[in-house]
This record gives C-alpha cells, structure tokens and sequence, in this order.
C-alpha cells in the first residue's frame, strides 16, 4: 500500500512582444497580448479543463480521502485565467470545492528572486498567499519554490513565513544512497521536506510517449507495477511535474489521459495505493533525516542545478540588471510599475536565454518565442532598458 | 592518391572566399598525403608552397595547330546573343569562333616554334569568359602530360577545363561549388555561366557543395540528384598572429565585408545603420569591397544623412581585412544567397562576434552565432544594438563561438573530400 504524493505545477509567464531598441522610451508595452492569449487558451482547451474535469471525476468517484492532488498556480497564471479564461479559474475553484485539493504556495510571479533579495522573496510569497486566499478561501501551509529551487537559507525563510513543510528535489547529489521515498527534515529549520521521485515523474512527464525509450510504451499496469515494486518500507512516492504534461507536453492521442485515468482506477480498485496531500503527510509521517543543501538545487534538466535559468552571461547579465532596479521599485506606488517588475521577474525569461541547446533543448523549446537566446536576451534587455528609464524619469519627477 | 585540381584563385591574389577556401583544401589534403597539383590561370611565383605542386595555365605548353580538336560536350553549349558584362564576346561571335578567337589573339609564341603559351590574367575582367574557354583549352593538354587519379574542378571557371579532361583521359571528375550563379545574380541567371554550370553538375561523378543549403540549390535549381552531391563544409586556418593593440576609443565600429552586389546584402546593412545611428551615437560603420552595388549603396547612405557615419574603404587585401576586424565590435553579413560565408569564420578567428543571415551556409556549422533573416532589417539592427549596448553577447559568444571554430579544422573537412574521392576510385 503506497501513499502517492500528486503535485502539479500550474505556470504561465507574460512572454514579452518583439521589442526594439527604438521602442525604449517610446512604448511601455511590453507583452505580446495576442500570443499570450492564444496560448493560454490553447493551453486551457487541451490541459486545463480537460484534466480538471478528468480529476474532478476522479475525486468525487473515489473520494477525497482516497483521491486527493496538490497545486501550485502561480500568480501569472492566475492573472492569464482572470484575463484570458475567467472559466478556467471556476474550474480550479470548482476543482478545489470538492475538498480533494491542496494548493500549495509559491513565489507570485514564479521567480528566481530567493536567490537576490529576501525583500523580494517575501513580498512576492506573501502576495501570492493573499491572491490564494482570496480566491481559493485557503492559506497555504505547505511551499514550492519556482522550479524546486531549494538550499538550507531559503528553507529558514520559508519556515519563518509560517509555513511547515517544502517540496523540493530528489536530486542524488542530496540524497547519495538514501531514497526520497520518505519524509524528511531541514538540517537549517523547522521545515518538513518532500522530494520528488524524479524517475517515475518524469516517465510520465518527459518519456510517455518518447518512441526511443525501451519501455515505450507505458501502460497503467507496468507502471503499477513498477510503484508496487519499491520495497514495502518505502510507502511514500511523490509525482511532482507540469500540469501542461497532460494534453499539451504530451497530447491527449497518446493517450495521456486516459492512462492516467486508468492508472488511479487501478492503484485505487487493487488497494495497491491512495493519494494524498503533502499537509496529510506532514501528518502522518515522522521524518527520517534532517537534510543539509548549501547551494541552490532545482527539477531541471541532467544537472538538477540554476544553469538553465542564470548558466551563462547572457542571463547573469540580465539577471543582474533586473535586481539592480529593486531599489528604485521599491520607491513606486505606481500599480503598472509593481505589475511589470513582478512580470519581467518570471523565471521563463531568463529560461529562454539559456543556450543548452543539445541536452535539454527539446524542453527548452516548448512555448519558447525566440529563435536563439541572443533575441531573448536582447528583447529582454531593450525592455529592461525602458523599465529603468521609466522608473529614473519617475524618480527625478519627485526630485 | 594523386589529384589534378583546378582553381581560379588562390593567395596572395585572391577576389573572396574561393581562392581562401582552395588553399585551405590543399594544405589539408597535404597534411592527409595526398599529391595536389593547382593549376590557376596565371602562377607568379609569390603564392605559399606548403606540401603541394602549383602550375599557372599560362605555362603550360600547347602544340601550335590551327585545329582545335573539340570534345563532345562542347556542342551542347547553348549561346545567347546577349550582351553580359560577364561575355561580351558573345554577341559578335558564335562558337567555335570564340574559343579560336580568344586562343589567337593572346598566343605567345615560345622559343620552338611548334608550340605556344596562352596569356592570363587571372583576374575578373570583361574579358573572363575568353579567359575561361582559354583556361580549358590550355588545361586540357595536362592530359597527356600529368599523371592523376582524380580531377577536382573549383566553380563554373574550371568545369568546362575539368569536363574536358575528364573526356580525354576518362578519369572521375569532382566538382566543387564555392557558388552557384543564382547566389551571385539572383533569380536572373546568367544564361551563359548557367550553362556551363548545368554541363559541369551532370558531367560530373561527385559534387561538393559549401553547405547544405547550396547542396539544395543544386539539386533544385540544376535538378541535380541529391545522392550525387555531398555537403562538405569550408573550414579556417589557426590564427597564426597576435591581434592588434586598439587605440584607445568611445567609436563602436560595425563592420560589413564583402562584395558589394546583391548576393551579399549591402542594402540590408545601410537600412539597419539607419535605424542603429541616432540611437548609438558612438557607432561607426564600415563597408570594405566594391561591387555593382557600390554607387547606389554610397547614393543611399549619402540621402539618409549618413555620410559621416560610414566609411568605405574599397576592396581589402588580407592583411587589411586582419587589421579591420581587430578594429570590428562586430562582424554583420546579411547575405541574401551566401553558399557559405568563409569571412564569418575569419571573424570570428579573430574574436568579433558575427552576426549572420539565416540564408548562409556558415550558419550551419555555427549553431551559436546570431542570426536573422536577411530582409528583417530592424531584427538585424536589433541584434547589433546588443552586441553593441548589452555587455552579456560578447564574452558568451566568443566562449562558445572560439569552440566551435576549433572544430571546423581544414584536416577534418578534407578528410570527407578524400572519403569522396574514394567513393569514386573504388
């Protein structure tokens, strides 16, 4: 009987229009309007509301006492659903009705910011947890950090803004010999760790319908098969992936969804597993070890580390740039200031900058708007460019 | 393995990227031990020896006899009566009245009194297609005189020399094609030079192409099977020199180098400069080659107002092109057509970042260059901005641009030459 852990990350970034130099000081636009609502409602037609309903379906059929599911949305996500897909958002908040939902807390605008500032960090957590409990009627009591970043000084953080637990990475350059199919501890903090188990995630979320891999393809049975077959000391598994894997990274005619389905019947009707909550593990579970992370790890790539987001100058470069002007942010009340600063923070675009072309490039390209790093970057920095002039011009207006 | 190999270029005296790519190729086949023997138009004796042999067509010794004996194909030549730049000849004289023509009029009678020597010039004159029909007449006396496995025939100058040698002595012939007329002159092919390409890719065993960008337009444009014509790219040599000291200056210099005709883009340049000057003050603009373009490139710069900004230094001998590039913060070639684009890498060799057309062959092997389609003139401005603006391009691309270049190593791509050579000798 194994508890399973479903964690599915809900992210959308405002992608950036086709910015020219001569556009810095002439236009403030800076979002590719049409682009990002076309994607998003392709996103919603193909994954959101299917899955939704497919979960929904699930929960009230098995109950959420057997059937439950973790969400992070972050806040860019929740704007596009407000924005581009107001249907899309009651089909979260119906999804979550049903009691068979934890959302779970996250930076506002799925940033790397833990890595600059704390100021940062917090404002953007605590406005994400006041976006959740006004939409969702929720505190969230359990963290992710965009992409998994995790390390022991942003666990204390965390642990400080009152929440109990974290999810984080089940990298084997944290974990050596030992399993991440348990709970563990921060060495730094009072702060439950669950770690992904980052094979059986992503067998669903990358190989599922690769043709090359020897187990393609993947049924419900083998995969039961495969959870059923961890030692029976090891009772928790935890599934952490992109919620965009259902339908969108893996479309519905390889028949993602009604694996899935299937799957859940049949870990449910056999007794083989439930699946539960990260609070109802922190309430179940004692933790096993207490964990030390001195440097940065994250869910991307071979590497489980930043260098797809801040790996070559390019992105330090932008980086750096950006996190110069908190300073002059901080300053402004100007609502249209504060919205762009969280926008231009988004973790994608400095995702798209990263120029690990031959790796990991087949993910790196998905949504992505650029056809080399060098545009991202360049469009990045001319947008940059203008932020900083606005916010200089709005500075000298106060003298 | 012994190669005759025809050329039209090579150093000192080279025109572009052709004469820089055959020494490359031949000091390559060298270090593989293979036996070239160049044959160029005219030989004047300052050229590199590094390992190999070079003949200048002007030495080779032809028997003085009125009767030229013609091989087939030449009757399958089909002549307009247009009047080219390239073949003014054409429209007074009809074969074989223009090959005979231009052996007369430039014999030079040598000390017996049975043979003669032909004149060239090497050079790209009005008069290049009489130089070229010269070239192959001249060139196909190494029949009886060289021995070789393989003919190996550089662009439509040497083809019809490399056809007829291949019909006297019924060795393979290999041509390689550093460009095809429609890269040079757009969809308004010179019919003349055209049809001497068409001759040369059907005649031939194996063609090599640049790129697989101009292995696609040989097969589609000359209707070429595709399983006859590989891909090898062009490579560079080592930098073999210490870069110069820049004088200390607030001037960005953007630099485009190359012919200035329609193939190479200039247009596109002076449009982004327009675009690039009231924003980067301290941006500088440099256009070194000439071309047909040049006088309207020059017209158009001058209405903009930008005269100031730009300077035009004519054609640059290598040593100059060095010095320009040490001077370059980047390197743009907005080739509309460019089979491969040689220079990129030269720029690079000197640690300028490049930006190249996404219609260039170089583009392929450089998968980290910046890139942009040819007409996308604010793209191709933008691009520049942050080279020039944005401090994060140029230590990035050099990294991973200088290593790339260290694998595009003329040992390596004459290696696939010599897999090709054997493909045919088995």
């Amino acid at each position: 009987m194994k508890h399973i852990c479903l964690y599915f990350q809900v992210h959308q970034p405002f992608r950036l229009r086709i910015y020219r130099f001569f556009d810095i000081g002439v236009s403030h636009e800076y979002y590719h309007e049409l682009n990002n609502r076309t994607l998003f409602q392709r996103i919603a037609r193909k994954c959101y509301l299917p899955m939704n309903a497919l979960l929904k379906h699930l929960i009230e059929k098995w109950g959420p006492e057997r059937f439950s599911v973790a969400f992070a949305i972050s806040g860019s996500a929740l704007e596009q659903m407000q924005f581009y897909g107001p249907e899309v958002l009651e089909s979260f908040q119906a999804l979550h009705q049903t009691g068979g939902v934890e959302i779970v807390g996250e930076t506002y605008a799925h940033s790397l910011s833990c890595l600059k500032s704390r100021r940062e960090f917090e404002r953007q957590v605590k406005k994400h947890i006041e976006t959740i409990e006004r939409l969702f009627s929720t505190t969230p009591k359990i963290f992710r950090n965009t992409e998994l970043v995790y390390y022991d000084e942003v666990a204390r953080w965390v642990s400080e803004l009152g929440f109990e637990g974290m999810l984080a990475e089940g990298a084997d350059t944290l974990l050596g010999w030992r399993s991440p199919n348990y709970l563990y501890e921060s060495a730094a903090a009072p702060l439950k760790l669950l770690l992904r188990h980052y094979r059986f995630s992503d067998d669903i979320a990358f190989r599922f319908s690769n043709r090359e891999w020897s187990e393609w393809p993947l049924t419900a049975e083998k995969y039961a098969g495969w959870l059923s077959a961890l030692p029976s000391e090891q009772k928790l598994v935890n599934l952490f992936m992109d919620y965009e894997t259902f339908g969108e990274h893996q479309w519905a005619d390889t028949g993602i969804f009604e694996f899935f389905e299937h799957w859940v019947n049949l870990m449910l009707s056999e007794g083989r597993g439930t699946f539960v909550t990260p609070s109802w593990i922190l309430e179940a579970y004692q933790p096993v070890a207490k964990l030390s992370v001195p440097m940065p790890l994250s869910w991307a790539d071979s590497e489980r580390d930043l260098t797809a987001w801040l790996g070559n100058e390019l992105q330090t470069d932008a980086f750096e740039t950006l996190y110069a002007l908190e300073p002059l942010v901080e300053n402004e009340e100007d609502p249209s200031i504060w919205r762009d600063w969280l926008r231009l923070q988004t973790s994608d675009h400095f995702y798209y900058m990263c120029t690990k072309f031959f790796s990991d490039g087949d993910v790196h390209k998905y949504f992505n708007p650029y056809n080399s790093p060098y545009e991202a970057y360049v469009t990045y920095m001319n947008v940059l460019a203008d932020f900083r002039q606005r916010l200089l011009g709005k500075a000298q207006e106060r003298g | 393995m012994r190669v005759l190999m025809l050329g039209w270029e090579f150093p000192p005296r080279i025109a572009g990227g052709l004469g820089v790519a055959c020494y490359g190729l031949v000091r390559g086949l060298a270090y593989h031990k293979v036996q070239v023997t160049f044959v160029m138009p005219f030989r004047s004796g300052d050229e590199p020896l590094n390992g190999y042999k070079l003949l200048g067509a002007h030495e080779i010794e032809i028997p003085r006899s009125w009767a030229v004996p013609l091989p087939p194909f030449w009757h399958h030549i089909t002549f307009y009566g247009v009047k080219t730049a390239l073949g003014p000849y054409l429209e007074l004289l009809t074969y074989p009245e223009v090959l005979f023509e231009s052996v007369q009029e430039r014999m030079v009678w040598t000390q017996q009194e049975e043979a003669l020597r032909l004149e060239f010039s090497g050079r790209y004159g009005p008069d290049l297609l009489s130089e070229v029909y010269r070239y192959a007449y001249a060139v196909s006396h190494l029949a009886e005189r060289e021995t070789f496995d393989i003919i190996h025939a550089h662009d439509w100058l040497t083809y019809l020399g490399g056809l007829w040698l291949k019909a006297k002595t019924g060795k393979p012939l290999v041509v390689h094609v550093h460009a095809t007329e429609y890269d040079r002159s757009g969809d308004n092919p010179n019919p003349e030079v055209r049809s001497i390409e068409q001759m040369g890719f059907e005649g031939a065993d194996l063609i090599i192409a640049v790129s697989f960008y101009t292995r696609s337009v040989v097969a589609e444009k000359y209707g070429i099977p595709l399983d006859k014509i590989w891909a090898i790219h062009n490579a560079v040599l080592p930098k073999d020199r210490q870069p110069l000291q820049r004088p200390p200056s607030k001037q960005k210099v953007v630099t485009f180098l190359g012919r200035v005709t329609h193939q190479k883009g200039p247009e596109y340049f002076v449009e982004a400069a327009a675009r690039l000057a009231p924003y980067v003050p301290e941006a500088h603009f440099v256009m070194a080659g000439t071309g047909d373009l040049l006088r309207s490139v020059i017209r158009r710069v001058a209405q903009l107002r930008l005269g100031a900004r730009f300077s035009f230094t004519g054609f640059l001998p290598p040593p100059e092109v060095e010095r320009l590039f040490d001077l370059s913060d980047v390197y743009v070639m907005p080739s509309v057509s460019e089979p491969f684009g040689i220079s990129a890498l030269e720029a690079l060799r000197a640690g300028v970042p490049v930006i190249v057309s996404r219609q260039s062959g170089v583009a392929e092997v450089l998968p980290h260059a910046l890139k942009v389609d040819f007409w996308d003139v604010d793209g191709l401005a933008d691009l520049i901005y942050g080279v020039l603006q944005y401090k994060g391009i140029r230590p990035f691309f050099i990294r991973y641009a200088q290593a790339e270049l260290s694998q595009l190593q003329w040992e390596r791509s004459s290696a696939r030459v010599i897999e090709a050579y054997k493909s045919l000798l088995r």
